[in-house]
């Protein structure tokens, strides 16, 4: 062995990123917040495949045959539910976290698909509300710039219990984002760094929540649909209580959901996996007998057509995306547009201390592609016509993905997806999602 | 009490919904839909038994009374309205009120006016524990004692407290100010007493004023945010 040899062995349980959170943890004596959702690998969709027609299933013919997305959320009292022309709703992110301008590109080409965006903690901003054809107002727990009269503009409601990327926690924001018109909205000191409160303030416990229900349905004069969204954690006793309490729908948001700013111990290790909770969620419905009364809404880490075809497979009404969109608006991309040119912006990445691909520094307010900020220099950055036609294509292509498949496992409408369609790559995911580890009728546990 | 569920003799302008007969939802509905457009109508409510939102959702200047008791939410997200409440209230009184006037006669339960943005709530008994949570510019004024835990993270408004303050009062409070006349159990993080100002003992004899609480403003102590809190601090030890 030559002197020159270095020694490269890591460490599997002090590896790079332990030891540098180690440091950065003596360093600062402060716990680290980020953005987007959990880094760590855990089963997901892409541990699932679909079983495509052959001899003993039939499919339709991909680009002729009519293969039906149209989907209906919040018949079960509300006199007017929702009528989408997609599966595919766009989830609660609030203005403060993004702006304006992504707000307004969210809510045209929502609009332009036919389907639904969502609020989020800090109120609703005209921009949204004039853009969004279908509008979900969150009913969250800090209530910032709650407002009846947005109630009563609204298009259904979202009570939110909880988030995947921090089950049991409140928001944040930090006060480089707390800009005038935010610290207004939210009725905060300019420039503060805002902690929002975990729980309601109104009401505590699942009893609570049904005559909280109530109040809403009567302030709606029991028009709108109110849906509840969980953090997935226990999810089979949430799905039901959130049932017993009278929502009309049901949105459960797995770990791998994304956040504008947590801390990062709550995003990696508080709650499941959206497979494992989605699975529970159905079943929790199953065990009610409430499947096609009370709709599914699954979010947490979909990104793809193909994620969108297995939710709906696995027994979701509907997906919600958060990350995905923020990406088809230029997230971690290395350039932005300006004037029609692209215009590199690999040096405010690396300012950040992060690079194209790596980031997740939402919470700084340093959006370097203009999206997660309330800086006006920054925030031009992404304009609302090219948001919209990004995101527009985005979700276009989803659900090109998701009628292709349908369509090659025989079916005229994307809602008549199955689980038999379905077979597991890992036996955990095969556990999790409890479909048959591929080529074998074994399902781990049953 | 005696004048519970027995309402004056009415005129012929005012409406009245017996709830042992209708429903909150008739009730609500008219509120909402169908008020005639004469100036400050008037509806009588009565036999409301504990029912759950009743008058949540106001959106005109209606002036509601109710004899009775009544169950969470009344008054709830109120805009403009006047609404009496002649008996003890269930939780989240005048929760989220914009403007109006909402007066409990008797006591209220948790939560009473928990966020509230703006109008007027008086509670002419106690109030229960997380009065005032998360306020956001209501005036609050409590005739009697308060539960632990009020004005929890309340960002904007004044409350006013008669009587004594239990626990954590005033809990990681942003800038709506207390003004307490009794004793106070302990004071939440970031909760502190401050000296009273000419200005503070205005508001003070203002508020009772609007109340009908004869108590002198020089009895009353102010406690407002030390705002140690308001940005992430290393050295904070945590504490929120
Ligand atoms: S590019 Fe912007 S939106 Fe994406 S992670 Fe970085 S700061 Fe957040």
């Amino acid at each position: 062995m030559s002197a020159a040899h270095l020694s490269l062995e890591e460490s599997a349980g002090f590896d790079r990123s332990i030891i540098d959170y180690v440091q950065r943890a003596a360093a600062t004596g402060l716990y680290e917040i980020r953005g987007l959702g959990a880094k760590r690998k855990v089963p997901h969709f892409d541990d699932l495949v679909f079983l495509g027609a052959s001899l003993s299933r039939y499919p339709l013919e991909g680009y002729r045959e009519k293969c039906s997305t149209r989907t209906v959320l919040g018949g079960r009292y509300a006199s007017k539910p929702l009528e989408l022309e997609i599966p595919i709703t766009i989830a609660g992110m609030s203005f403060g976290a993004l702006s304006a301008n992504v707000k307004e590109a969210l809510g045209r080409a929502a609009s332009e698909l036919g389907t639904s965006t969502t609020t989020g903690d800090g109120g609703m901003t005209s921009e949204e509300r004039g853009s969004s054809k279908t509008l979900v107002y969150q009913c969250l727990p800090s209530r910032y710039g709650f407002d009846p009269d947005d109630v009563r503009r609204a298009d259904a409601i979202e009570i939110v219990i909880g988030q995947g990327a921090k089950p049991g926690g409140g928001g944040m924001l930090l006060g480089q984002k707390v800009n005038p018109r935010v610290a207004r909205m939210r009725t905060l000191p300019e420039g503060v760094d805002q902690r929002s409160a975990c729980r309601h303030p109104d009401w505590t416990g699942p009893d609570d929540l049904a005559i909280k229900i109530r109040e809403l349905r009567e302030i709606t004069d029991w028009e709108k649909p109110i849906y509840v969204k969980v953090g997935a954690t226990r999810v089979f006793n949430d799905v039901k209580l959130a049932v017993h309490a009278g929502a009309d729908v049901v949105v459960v948001d797995g770990m791998q959901g994304g956040t504008a700013a947590t801390q990062t111990v709550f995003i990696e290790h508080v709650g499941i996996p959206t497979l494992a909770a989605l699975r529970q969620a159905v079943d929790a419905l199953d065990d009610l007998n409430m499947r096609g009364q009370v709709q599914l809404i699954i979010s947490g880490g979909i990104r793809t057509g193909a994620d969108v075809a297995k939710a709906l497979a696995m027994g979701a009404d509907a997906v919600s995306i958060g990350q995905g969109v923020l990406m088809a608006l230029g997230c971690n991309s290395d350039s932005y547009v300006h004037n029609g040119q692209h215009v590199s912006a690999v040096a405010d990445y690396n300012a950040l201390g992060t690079a194209p691909g790596f980031c997740h520094h939402c919470h700084t307010g340093r959006c370097p592609v203009g999206v997660t900020t309330q800086d006006p220099v920054l925030e031009q950055r992404l304009q609302p016509a090219i948001g919209a036609r990004r995101v527009r294509n985005y979700l276009k292509t989803m659900n090109m993905e998701l009628t292709t498949i349908a369509r090659a496992c025989g079916k005229q409408d994307v809602h008549h997806l199955e689980r038999e369609d379905l077979v597991a790559l890992s036996v955990e995911a095969a556990a999790m999602a409890r479909v048959p580890l591929a080529g074998t009728q074994w399902i781990p546990g049953m | 009490m005696a004048h519970l569920n027995q309402a004056p003799a009415l005129e012929e302008s005012v409406r009245e919904f017996d709830l042992a007969s209708t429903t909150v939802r008739e009730l609500n509905r008219y509120l909402h839909k169908d008020l005639p457009a004469a100036d400050a109508p008037r509806v009588v409510v009565t036999h409301p038994d504990g029912a759950h939102s009743i008058a949540c959702g106001l959106d005109a200047p209606v002036d509601v009374e109710v004899h009775g008791h009544v169950g969470y939410y009344v008054a709830g997200m109120n805009k403009h309205a006047r609404v009496t409440v002649h008996g003890n209230a269930g939780p989240g009184a005048a929760e989220n009120m914009m403007s109006g006037f909402v007066r409990i006669r008797g006591y209220a339960s948790t939560s009473a006016g928990a966020s509230a943005r703006g109008g007027c709530l008086v509670i002419e008994g106690d109030a229960s524990l997380r009065c005032g949570i998360s306020l956001k510019g209501a005036d609050i004024v409590v005739g009697g004692s308060v539960g632990s835990f009020s004005a929890f993270m309340a960002q904007a408004g004044r409350m006013v407290i008669c009587g004594d303050a239990g626990d954590a009062l005033g809990d990681s409070l942003y800038e709506a100010v207390i003004y307490v006349r009794g004793e106070v159990k302990s004071l939440g993080a970031d909760a502190r007493f401050e000296p009273m100002s000419a200005e503070d003992r205005k508001v003070v004899a203002e508020l009772l004023g609007i109340a009908g609480f004869k108590h002198d403003p020089a009895e009353f102590r102010r406690i407002a945010s030390a705002r140690q809190l308001y940005h992430w601090n290393a050295d904070a030890n945590q504490e929120y």
